[in-house]
């Protein structure tokens, strides 16, 4: 079969804000690169859009690039690389200014000046924000900067199956048009994989449907290793049942966590005191991974609610007041007016913990370079690493603009040095492509199993071996439930033979992808005999650097589980200490 | 204690299947808590997979989920059952658009009218980053805030009875996103948004049927910027007129 082929110098996998800090860098590096901008969805509907408390830079006197860069390694329990963290921290404050000229609607005090807020791991007001839609509004002001630059050249609602390689570099991808149904061929001399998470390998989750690991799974696939996948972060409050994020900003803001007692419990976790206001990393400032096990414990104890959807404790804002409620939390009184039926200026929240992020990601180093020449990662679906074990709240969204525009511009310099690739061998390249995709989904015939049935399967074996806590047992169980789950993904039946908008098909292509994603967070949990982080097991209870001061790296291995091998952290000037708040 | 339902009677159109468009039942499990669009997931997931309909965040912000409830646009993730039992509920694809397939509508037009309205800040001279950020006051942010909530939903542009007669209409949320970037304190681009939003298509195909304002999801309010830029441009051509070196 003779495909369709475009032709660009660099390719963008996913439009988010990463995506499209990466396309506006590389359209500024040099003049005449033309970019193909290539998503499943349409750019403003990427899952950067839900992102609510902030990012964070040092923006005032009172702060320093070694404060974020330390808050941010003891968030991370060391397993941070800190020449990467140093990047991080330098590159902030600039990406920040850069968003609010491109027009960002940050929050700004009486005098003009962009506003700071307090947020959990941090020790001083770094928080960068835009009401409490930063995302919403990021994403957007990103986008409509994107539209003045004509070398961006836009494949909407186009997913891209795979990555063509060739002779040990990345040629570019093929490409399921979802309104022709017909697979493309995309070429380029680099490629930027931007697709976030995959927060969808979980039964909870505030990530959106989007969110199935698909650029993480073609990078594995293409045979460059996932790193630290076993680290997965649970958002201390979602709401029950659907998981809908509610900010930590309420809680910088001044919102407490208060069990069925009425208790603002964190102070018996060696968090406290409990001041009335919010105080720099203690009680409801603390981390995410914290405060998530604490949330669990009080379960154990008795100490939490019961409803519909299992467990949960109260956030409490009331005290805060209406007005600060509707000038800093809007979204969160929308969200929870609309979705639990609650008004957060008289009733508490009931919140539990969610799966939110994930630290690990494709192994790049600081220019977001992979180890597949010409292929670049970066944002969530990238791991640099500045998150390690765990990742302080409004650093994610920093990271997309710094790492966004880094890979973004290395990417250009590669693709300016090299010659067009040959087309010959990508034809063939394409057609095995296209015989796969026949094969398992686009003719498939047959088959029994349901692809709704094997993905709630897999989330509830994730949920069960490798949610907050974890251990040996469980753990394998879950290995050996995905791995019977990835050959009864063989056997999946396809009812849908119509190519136009075929969304049957697509969430079978995004299952499949989503199985590699989740084999890999289970191994390399089942590997690491230690707790770091937001990896925590009952019986390895201590963080043990002398063996586990390590990423750890997960290959494809067909035919079984990945292989996982390890690597030494990168540590610059901070040495590893106890890490207690 | 046999489960209460509630049927959902969805528009079903495969191009390459189907002669016209029609109407396929589905009974789905009511429940108090539930959304039409996790009523369309239980479908897709347990019924029938074939059914196509766009949806991401389920929390109202990302924008995918736009289609008709009941004959109203709305965003099926916003959108609650209990608000329309006993009843049935009708689902079709958002009005006014060319339908792809199902529930999924096709809005790439309005994807060029969002770049033809140029949103972004446009500037004679351009800060370096070094040299910090453009003050802006919480009033001068307050001034635009309103109009840069929209989520591009298109819910306003399938309640527009000029854009359904008129598909060049630029439409609400295109000309809501300019007035949003003409008001921004950082911004010198409005003369160059105006050509485009005071020409054939803008501003002057708007009768004030107000139906967009009301729709909104998000308090965008198109209504009122298309009025308010109906009479600011007014008044700039007048002013532009008598004293041409005002225009800014």
């Amino acid at each position: 079969m003779k495909h369709e082929i475009f032709e660009h110098d660099i390719i963008i996998v996913g439009a988010g804000g990463a995506g499209l800090r990466a396309a506006i860098a590389a359209a500024e590096h040099a003049e005449h690169l033309s970019i193909a901008l290539i998503s499943k969805v349409y750019p403003m509907r990427s899952h950067t859009v839900s992102a609510e408390g902030g990012a964070a830079g040092v923006m005032r006197d009172n702060d320093s690039e070694d404060t974020h860069a330390k808050d941010t390694i003891f968030g991370s329990d060391f397993l941070a690389d800190q020449d990467a963290v140093e990047i991080l921290v330098r590159e902030a404050p600039g990406e920040l200014i850069q968003l609010e000229h491109w027009g960002c609607p940050w929050s700004r005090d009486p005098d003009g000046r962009i506003s700071v807020r307090p947020f959990g791991g941090m020790t001083v007001n770094r928080t960068v924000f835009a009401a409490d839609k930063t995302g919403f509004h990021m994403l957007h002001a990103l986008f409509q900067t994107s539209l003045k630059y004509d070398a961006i050249v836009r494949y909407d609602e186009c997913f891209v199956t795979s990555l063509l390689t060739d002779d040990g570099r990345v040629r570019g991808v093929t490409n399921l048009n979802l309104y022709t149904g017909k697979v493309q061929i995309v070429m380029a001399k680099s490629v930027i994989i931007c697709t976030g998470g995959g927060g969808r390998a979980f039964p909870f989750t505030t990530n959106a449907a989007i969110k199935t690991g698909d650029g993480m799974a073609l990078a594995y696939r293409a045979g460059v290793g996932l790193k630290d996948m076993e680290f997965v972060q649970y958002h201390p409050t979602g709401l029950p049942g659907t998981g809908i994020l509610i900010t930590e900003a309420s809680r910088g803001e001044g919102g407490w966590l208060i069990n069925k007692h009425g208790h603002r419990y964190l102070q018996d976790y060696g968090l406290g005191p409990a001041t009335d206001t919010p105080t720099h990393r203690k009680m409801e400032l603390g981390p995410r991974d914290i405060l998530s096990r604490c949330h669990m414990q009080e379960h154990q104890k008795g100490n939490t609610f019961e409803g519909p959807y299992g467990h949960y404790l109260h956030l409490d804002l009331r005290h805060l007041g209406e007005e600060l409620i509707d000038s800093k939390l809007p979204f969160v009184r929308e969200l929870t007016r609309n979705y639990v039926g609650i008004d957060p200026v008289v009733d508490p929240i009931p919140v539990r913990p969610v799966v939110h992020y994930m630290m690990g990601g494709i192994h790049t180093d600081t220019d977001g370079k992979t180890s597949l020449e010409g292929l670049y990662a970066a944002g969530e679906c990238a791991c640099v690493s500045i998150n390690g074990a765990n990742r302080l709240g409004s650093n994610s969204l920093t990271e997309l603009l710094v790492f966004g525009a880094r890979a973004g511009r290395s990417a250009a310099e590669f693709a300016l040095n090299q010659p067009s690739p040959l087309k010959s061998p990508i034809d063939l390249l394409a057609g095995d492509e296209q015989k796969r995709l026949d094969d398992n989904f686009l003719k498939k015939e047959g088959g029994t199993e349901k692809v709704a049935g094997l993905r709630q399967e897999m989330q509830i074996a994730m949920e069960d071996g490798v949610g907050i806590y974890r251990n040996e047992g469980d753990m394998r169980k879950t290995c050996d439930t995905l791995q019977s789950l990835r050959e009864r993904f063989a056997n999946i039946r396809i009812e849908d033979d119509t190519s136009i908008f075929n969304t049957e098909r697509t969430v079978a292509l995004e299952l499949d992808f989503t199985l590699d994603v989740a084999e890999t967070i289970a191994n390399s949990a089942l590997q690491r005999t230690e707790s770091r982080g937001s990896h925590n097991r009952i019986d390895y209870p201590e963080r043990d650097d002398e063996n586990y001061l390590k990423h750890s790296l997960a290959f494809r291995a067909p035919g079984g589980p990945p292989k996982i091998e390890h690597f030494p952290v990168t540590i610059t000037r901070w040495e590893p200490e106890e890490r207690k708040y | 204690m046999s489960e209460e339902t509630i049927t959902l009677n969805v528009t079903r159109y495969r191009h390459e299947k189907d002669r016209a468009p029609f109407i396929q039942s589905y009974q789905v499990p009511y429940r108090e808590d539930w959304v039409v669009l996790d009523a369309l997931n239980h479908i897709k997931d347990e019924l029938d997979g074939t059914l196509s309909y766009r949806w991401s965040c389920r929390m109202g912000v990302c924008g995918s989920c736009g289609m008709m409830v009941n004959g109203e646009p709305k965003l099926t993730c916003s959108a609650f059952l209990r608000d329309y039992r006993p009843g049935e509920i009708r689902v079709e694809p958002l009005e006014n658009f060319p339908v792809i397939r199902d529930l999924v509508i096709d809005m790439s037009g309005f994807m060029d009218k969002l770049t033809s309205v140029q949103p972004w800040i446009i500037r004679e001279k351009e800060k370096p980053v070094s040299e910090g950020e453009y003050l802006q006051t919480p009033d001068q942010l307050d001034a635009y805030q309103q109009y840069s909530q929209c989520i591009n939903c298109l819910l306003c542009y399938s309640a527009c009875p000029i854009f359904g007669l008129e598909t060049d209409f630029i439409g609400p949320a295109a000309i809501a996103l300019a007035y949003r970037y003409n008001l921004d304190s950082r911004d010198e681009g409005s003369h160059r948004r105006n050509d485009v939003i005071t020409d054939v298509n803008g501003v002057w195909e708007c009768t004030f049927v107000g139906e967009c304002s009301v729709v909104c999801p998000k308090h965008v309010d198109p209504a009122a910027a298309i009025q308010k830029l109906k009479v600011e441009t007014v008044s700039g051509m007048v002013r532009g007129f008598l004293m041409p070196w005002s225009r800014k």
